[in-house]
């Protein structure tokens, strides 16, 4: 292989506590304990060591971040080293004065989530009661604070025929963008696939609504769209590739090529306490498992996508198919792909609306 | 700000707040940090970019891209630079 790229941003998962529970969080079945988080030392240190190696961004995540008391010396940190430091806060637990104290540090942007346009779905989904009015507070102090708002709303069957008033609310809050991201399904979402997973009929008409909207607000809200896997043709470029662009760190210090790679049983993790980043990044077995092109099987081995999409997402062929060396199962290629897609017809079509929350102890 | 801006030669276009011009040390090029986006500027880009104060209208600058860049033709450079501004006003990068 030849010289490792260096990647472009660092996710930092500070913490998984949080007051929602999601049942679609993209956090490990086993939630990180708060006594096993990282010390604010170590995590400057990773900080650091990311922009060293070349990292632009970073990005502090959960659960919620702002449940760290120390997030604003995090965000110091990363500012002093060059990066340029984003917020995904689910909006509950923070008020105008921690987000002062935020800028203050250099934070450049926040990404808020959404579980819907309103209140009734959206707190049913998050399990919290008042979040939604606490949203659009948070919305409007990061507005009125004069930093840029992403508004990000998960779409699933249960709350897709909202995209119109998804994408209008994201107008009306003033955010420069929206990212409706369909669910990703391995973790928490792998357990809950049968009351979220949409059906084709109503993902047709969210593409076209998308469209719709992309032209009609052209200049006004930039619109990202994460399409779902399990009705494309072909995979998505799961984080760029394996390795190639992005770096998370979970609470206590494991270094993963994606957030969800915990999820592959049998891999192990550096953590960077133990080992520096850089060393991590370039040398460690879990790294350079899935980088590049040479692990891949057929049908990838011999396709033209072999560099655009690298093979599909890696948590998910382990999840569907209990191997993650596999071809993902999302694309049409794989041998995997119609058994796949009849789950999702299936349990589309049943239409089981209840949750298993995401809980300490309920994974 | 519900109304998409047309850019034109009386524009003044800034940086949007927030959005940071950067030179990224690790791969050797000028970028903008913009919300979960990097846009990595060429050469070109990067002599429009970094002439965007909020301060020079569009013109006045294409007159001195004219001077700085002999060898282009000053239409060839005016729709560069409409095109590229317009581009990051419509991302909310840049404001005019
Ligand atoms: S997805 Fe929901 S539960 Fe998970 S971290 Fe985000 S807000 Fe919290
Ligand atoms: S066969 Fe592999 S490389 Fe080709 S499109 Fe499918 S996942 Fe991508």
């Amino acid at each position: 292989m030849s010289a490792v790229e260096p990647p472009l941003a660092l996710l930092a998962e500070v913490t998984h506590r949080c007051p929602l529970q999601c049942p679609y969080c993209s956090n490990p079945l086993a939630l990180e304990r708060p006594a096993n988080e990282m010390a604010t030392a170590d995590w400057l240190r990773a900080i650091a060591e990311a922009a060293e190696l070349g990292c632009l961004q970073v990005h502090f995540s959960g659960g919620e971040p702002t449940a760290r008391r120390d997030l604003e010396q995090l965000v110091a940190g990363a500012t002093a080293a060059g990066l340029y430091t984003n917020l995904i806060t689910s909006g509950v637990g923070w008020d105008a004065r921690r987000l002062t104290a935020l800028i203050e540090a250099g934070l450049e942007h926040v990404q808020l989530s959404f579980q819907d346009s309103g209140a009734d779905i959206g707190e049913r989904i998050g399990g919290y009661q008042g979040a939604h009015a606490k949203k659009l507070a948070a919305a409007k102090t990061v507005r009125e604070a004069g930093l840029p708002l992403t508004a990000n709303f998960v779409v699933h069957r249960q709350n897709l025929h909202h995209l119109p008033e998804m994408l209008d609310m994201a107008v009306t809050l003033g955010a420069h963008r929206a990212e409706i991201a369909n669910v990703q399904y391995y973790g928490w979402a792998l357990k809950n696939r049968a009351a979220l997973m949409p059906s084709r009929a109503q993902l047709d008409e969210m593409t076209a609504a998308v469209a719709e909207a992309r032209k009609r607000l052209e200049g006004i809200l930039v619109i990202d769209y994460v399409v779902p896997d399990y009705y494309a043709r072909r995979p998505k470029s799961c984080m760029g590739g394996w390795g190639r662009r992005f770096l998370n760190i979970s609470p206590s210090g494991r270094v993963l090529p994606c957030h969800a790679a915990e999820s592959i049983e049998g891999m192990a993790f550096d953590n960077v306490r133990q080992r520096s980043l850089v060393d991590i990044w370039r040398g460690s077995e879990a790294f350079n498992r899935f980088r590049g092109t040479a692990w891949m099987p057929e049908p990838c081995r011999s396709c033209d996508r072999k560099e655009i999409d690298w093979g599909g997402c890696r948590c998910q062929a382990f999840a569907i198919t209990g191997d993650a060396a596999r071809t993902d199962p999302a694309c049409g290629l794989s041998d995997d792909h119609a058994r796949l897609v009849d789950v999702a017809v299936t349990e589309a079509d049943a239409g089981a609306d209840g949750f298993i929350y995401r809980r300490y102890g309920a994974g | 700000m519900n109304e998409r801006v047309q850019v034109g030669l009386e524009s003044v276009p800034r940086l949007g707040p927030h959005m940071r011009l950067r030179h990224d040390k690790a791969r050797g090029q000028w970028t903008i940090q913009a919300p979960e986006r990097s846009f990595v500027l060429d050469q070109t880009a990067h002599a429009i970019v970094s002439r965007c104060d909020g301060k020079v209208a569009l013109g006045t600058m294409i007159d001195d891209l004219c001077a700085a860049f002999p060898g282009a033709p000053r239409d060839v450079i005016e729709k560069d630079v409409l095109a590229l501004v317009q581009n990051f006003v419509d991302k909310g990068v840049m404001q005019a």
